[in-house]
């Protein structure tokens, strides 16, 4: 990996602002809803209307804690809100509250593998903020910008890494695994076309060896995950090149435009901003007692590893099915559903694993969403393990359910498919075939037991693929061999 | 109905319970003069008629047994216009608010109309607050009505006016760092700054929210009680107010015990009036008469107060007032030119000289490589007064001291002198940096007429003395 770089090391930091996903906004009552009519979700708080006060939402700071003790971070017993200080036309009050130098949380790591070796990224704080609002510039070049103060006061948690990170990959990696803990701790949805996750990237380099940093510049604009692999890629070289060429890095801020696949600067660092942080008068310190954290801790869920390891423990299914199972919490939560009420869980992975995650996919729903129940998929199952119906039948059932949403049951009973187990039933076609077919049987009984498998087709093919393959086998055996 | 200009706001509530009085007719009588005699005095910017008679008419519309759960009943009360009231403009004394109407009450605007209060209108002040003479409105400024060549004080100069002119018997101003008592000294009244915490802030305009704190006026003490029980305690709409002890204040008024009362020696430092000076000690002759024990004391940090009181309050007025920019409401100026253009034309009209001064000074006290020396220097000096304040209210009961180095000056005397103007809250800006309540009582008069207010400063949500002394003084004459 080093390799790639020609002598030089990244160095990345990110910053990642996830929204929080409470009913009501961080400083008054006000819905947190996107998409609804501009301006239709505020009030005089979060409108910044002369003499409104902001009264801190007590679920935003819980939400905090969650991710911050989820990570094995501290959550401060005091911590301090702060106006930084900005002009902006979707930021009502000319300031954002957010939080200085007494976060609510600190430390704690966010570690993941990839290629096989385990990483750890180190955190500094996470804190939290009111996002700002809309602006909305026509694409038709008029000269007005629409504003739209909806968002203006949805809590926000700003989770901000050391310079932990190697490699755009590194970064990648260390993203999907933020969005699932975020996810997981159903703090966050993670979507990021909603801007309910974003992400700003520091980035410098320095030659391999080198205990000191580079001079970094930050890079914004990044609307998803691919886009920081290939804006940090692109920011990578382009410091490469211009060291090796014999200039050097400014300090800047960059955005990368996603159209031209470069870098565009914004901000020079003497043009950049004095926030003039100060303690926000207008809320008290927020209290963290230590009942609370541990309230809190109590509640925390298991996580997605903790979870694979468990189930490849409890259920004994293969790694590789249990971190694709606990990719995300509510396909967990589904593959437990089935399992409570069904026993193989590698034949619940392997379904799940691949019909059902493809139907779901088809739909373009969540799976928690999906119409065709946990307690369905298991009754399928069962009747697959039990041999009242076939594997190729099993598809075709779960195919009708996923049209009608019926349950098994019912599709095998309306459908006639239910397997045929019947001795006096599967002989009397067997002897059929034996007859319609000697010079096969003849082959067979010369020792050219290849021909096996054709007689098997044919019965199959004859039921619609509903006999019971093991008795076929049996059946066909006993009449070809005596 | 010849004397209203001298009715209590108790007598009114009390005959209006009665029956004896209409509101309707009161309400009347208060916007008459409001209009004739307020308007020479230039102490109000919107006059609320159509919702004050509104009030009235729903309050005679009452059976005795309603009115009997009113203690404002039928009293009409003047608000200073930064502090949210609908359906009238609100303008907090400034261009840059043009056209803006609030569209939610203040939480004290509530209260008051549910004790039975009537809102007769929106007083001048300085704008946002921002100075000591009523000069700096841009509505022009007030006259004091003892001698209308002076200044009412300021900033809460128009609601000061209006109760001293006999306009209304009550009236809210707001203190950030004297803004209530110095107007209140200056024209003859009582001013009330509660402790931090006590009022509600919630629909107050901010100046420095860590100070800010509307306050009464009033011109006896019972009705400077009656107003802060209807209007006191813990809103949840206010993270800073605080719930505390409400008691029952105007059940007693009588002081039962001997106090032992401070005068600081800081509070009688170079500027000190001689008449002032002699108010002071004839107060402590009283006192002193009346059976309380006066110490001499020191508070060191008296000095700083100044200093300290400007880095804190400019600093959040330079982020409390960036909200107006053009953008949502009030003024907006070069609509047609570029966003920067927009923003610094519309501030540099709007907003006048005093006010630009303390956004600068307190951008400045807030910028990198300043902050630590100023902003942070100024929080540490302040805790520090706290803690003066507090091991001093554990030897003493009450603080004396002038509310004011001197009696009203002229008009246009101190206009020039930001510093000097600054200079007249140095005896009110320590209380209000500790957050400890104060109350200013027109205790004595110059030998030319003029008023003169006394001091008193009581621990945290040590009211109830203040009261008790209030009443005392002023009512054994
Ligand atoms: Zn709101």
């Amino acid at each position: 990996m080093v390799a790639e770089y020609d002598g030089f090391e990244p160095v990345i930091g990110l910053e990642v602002h996830a929204q929080l996903q409470t009913n009501s906004k961080i400083f008054c009552g006000c819905r947190v809803q996107y998409g609804a009519e501009p301006n239709s979700l505020t009030c005089p708080v979060c409108l910044g209307l002369p003499g409104a006060l902001p009264v801190l939402n007590k679920k935003a700071v819980e939400y905090a804690m969650r991710m911050i003790l989820a990570i094995g971070g501290s959550v401060r017993n005091e911590s301090v809100f702060a106006r930084k200080n900005y002009f902006y036309p979707d930021l009502p009050k000319g300031y954002q509250i957010s939080q200085f130098d007494k976060p609510v949380g600190e430390g704690g790591a966010i570690e993941f593998t990839l290629d096989d070796h385990r990483k750890s990224v180190g955190l500094i704080r996470i804190h939290l903020e009111e996002d700002a609002g809309k602006s909305l510039h026509p694409e038709s070049g008029e000269p007005y910008t629409q504003v739209d103060l909806n968002r203006c006061g949805t809590p926000l948690i700003e989770i901000v890494s050391h310079p932990d990170i190697r490699s755009p990959r590194e970064a990648y990696a260390y993203l999907v695994k933020l969005k699932q803990t975020l996810q997981y701790l159903d703090v966050c949805t993670g979507d990021m076309e909603k801007g309910h996750l974003r992400c700003d990237a520091n980035v410098s380099v320095r030659p391999i060896g080198s205990e000191t940093f580079g001079t970094r510049t930050e890079l914004k604009n990044l609307n998803s995950f691919k886009h920081v692999e290939k804006a940090l890629e692109y920011e990578i070289n382009r410091q490469i090149n211009l060291i090796k060429s014999g200039g050097a890095v400014e300090q800047t801020t960059l955005l990368w435009n996603e159209k031209s696949q470069t870098a565009e600067m914004m901000r020079s660092k003497e043009e950049s901003h004095d926030y003039r942080y100060f303690p926000e008068p207008d809320l008290v310190t927020l209290q963290v007692d230590n009942d609370w954290i541990a309230r809190v801790r109590a509640d925390l869920p298991e996580l997605a590893e903790a979870r694979a390891t468990r189930f490849v423990s409890q259920y004994g299914i293969r790694e590789y099915d249990a971190a694709v199972l606990t990719d995300t919490r509510s396909l967990a939560d589904y593959f437990e559903s089935v399992m409570s009420e069904f026993d193989d869980g590698q034949a619940a992975a392997n379904w799940i694993g691949t019909e059902l995650l493809a139907a779901v996919k088809d739909a373009g729903v969540e799976i928690g969403d999906y119409h065709v129940k946990p307690n369905h998929i298991a009754d399928l199952l069962k009747r697959v393990k039990s041999g009242q119906i076939s594997g190729k039948i099993a598809k075709d059932v779960f195919a009708e359910m996923v049209v009608s949403g019926d349950a098994p049951a019912s599709i095998i009973k309306k459908k006639g498919l239910e397997q045929i187990s019947d001795n006096s039933v599967l002989e009397p076609i067997i002897e059929r075939l034996l007859d319609a077919n000697p010079d096969n049987v003849a082959k067979y009984r010369s020792g050219k037991t290849n021909v096996f498998g054709f007689f098997v087709g044919q019965v199959m093919k004859e039921t619609r693929g509903q006999a019971n393959p093991t008795m076929v086998n049996e059946l066909l055996k006993k009449k070809l061999d005596g | 109905m010849s004397d209203y200009r001298t009715l209590s706001a108790a007598e009114i509530a009390d005959r209006t319970r009665k029956g004896e009085i209409s509101a309707v007719e009161i309400t009347g009588r208060a916007l008459a003069l409001a209009s004739t005699v307020g308007s020479e005095l230039n102490a109000f910017i919107t006059l609320c008629e159509g919702k004050a008679l509104k009030q009235a008419e729903a309050i005679d519309a009452m059976s005795p047994e309603q009115k009997s759960r009113l203690p404002l009943a039928g009293v009409p009360v003047a608000l200073k216009d930064n502090i949210s009231y609908t359906d009238y403009p609100m303008t907090c004394g400034s261009h840059i608010l043009d056209g803006y109407i609030p569209p939610y009450d203040a939480t004290v605007v509530t209260r008051l109309i549910a004790s039975g209060a009537v809102i007769i209108g929106k007083t001048n002040m300085d704008e946002f607050a921002m100075g000591s003479s009523n000069e700096n409105s841009y509505f022009g400024p007030v006259k004091n009505p003892v001698d209308p060549e002076r200044a009412p004080g300021g900033s809460s100069g128009g609601s000061a006016a209006a109760v001293a002119a006999g306009i209304v018997p009550l009236a809210f101003g707001s203190e950030t760092g004297g803004s209530v008592r110095q107007p209140a000294a200056f024209c003859g009244v009582l001013g009330l700054k509660p402790t931090y915490g006590a009022l509600s802030r919630y629909g107050l305009t901010a100046f420095a929210s860590s100070t800010d704190q509307i306050s009464p006026f009033a011109r006896t003490a019972e009705d400077l009680v009656l107003i802060y029980q209807a209007t006191a305690g813990r809103d949840e709409r206010d993270s800073t107010s605080v719930a505390f002890d409400h008691p029952n204040y105007t059940a007693d008024l009588a002081l039962s015990r001997s106090l032992t009362i401070g005068l600081p020696k800081e509070y009688r430092g170079e500027g000190l009036d001689p008449e002032v000076a002699a108010a002071l000690d004839h107060t402590r002759k009283r006192l002193e008469e009346l059976g309380h024990r006066c110490v001499d004391i020191s508070l060191p940090l008296t000095d700083k107060a100044i200093p300290t009181y400007y880095v804190i309050a400019s600093a959040e007025a330079s982020a409390n007032l960036a909200r107006f920019d053009g953008v949502r409401y009030g003024l907006r100026e070069s609509r047609d030119r570029s966003l920067e253009e927009m923003y610094s034309d519309t501030r540099a009209s709007g907003f006048g000289p005093e006010v630009k001064r303390r956004i600068m000074l307190g951008t400045y006290a807030l910028s990198a490589g300043y902050y630590d020396a100023y902003y942070i220097k100024a929080a540490q000096v302040r805790e520090l007064m706290r803690r003066e304040f507090e091991e001093s209210f554990k030897h003493i009961d009450l603080i004396l001291s002038p509310t004011a180095p001197t009696p009203a000056f002229r008009l246009g005397e101190k206009v020039s002198d930001p510093l000097a103007m600054y200079l007249s809250d140095v005896y009110t800006a320590p209380a209000s940096l500790a957050g400890v309540p104060a109350i200013s009582l027109p205790l004595a008069r110059s030998t030319s007429g003029l008023p003169i207010g006394i001091q008193f400063i009581a621990k945290h949500f040590d009211e109830r003395t203040l009261f008790r002394i209030a009443a005392t003084l002023l009512n054994n004459k």
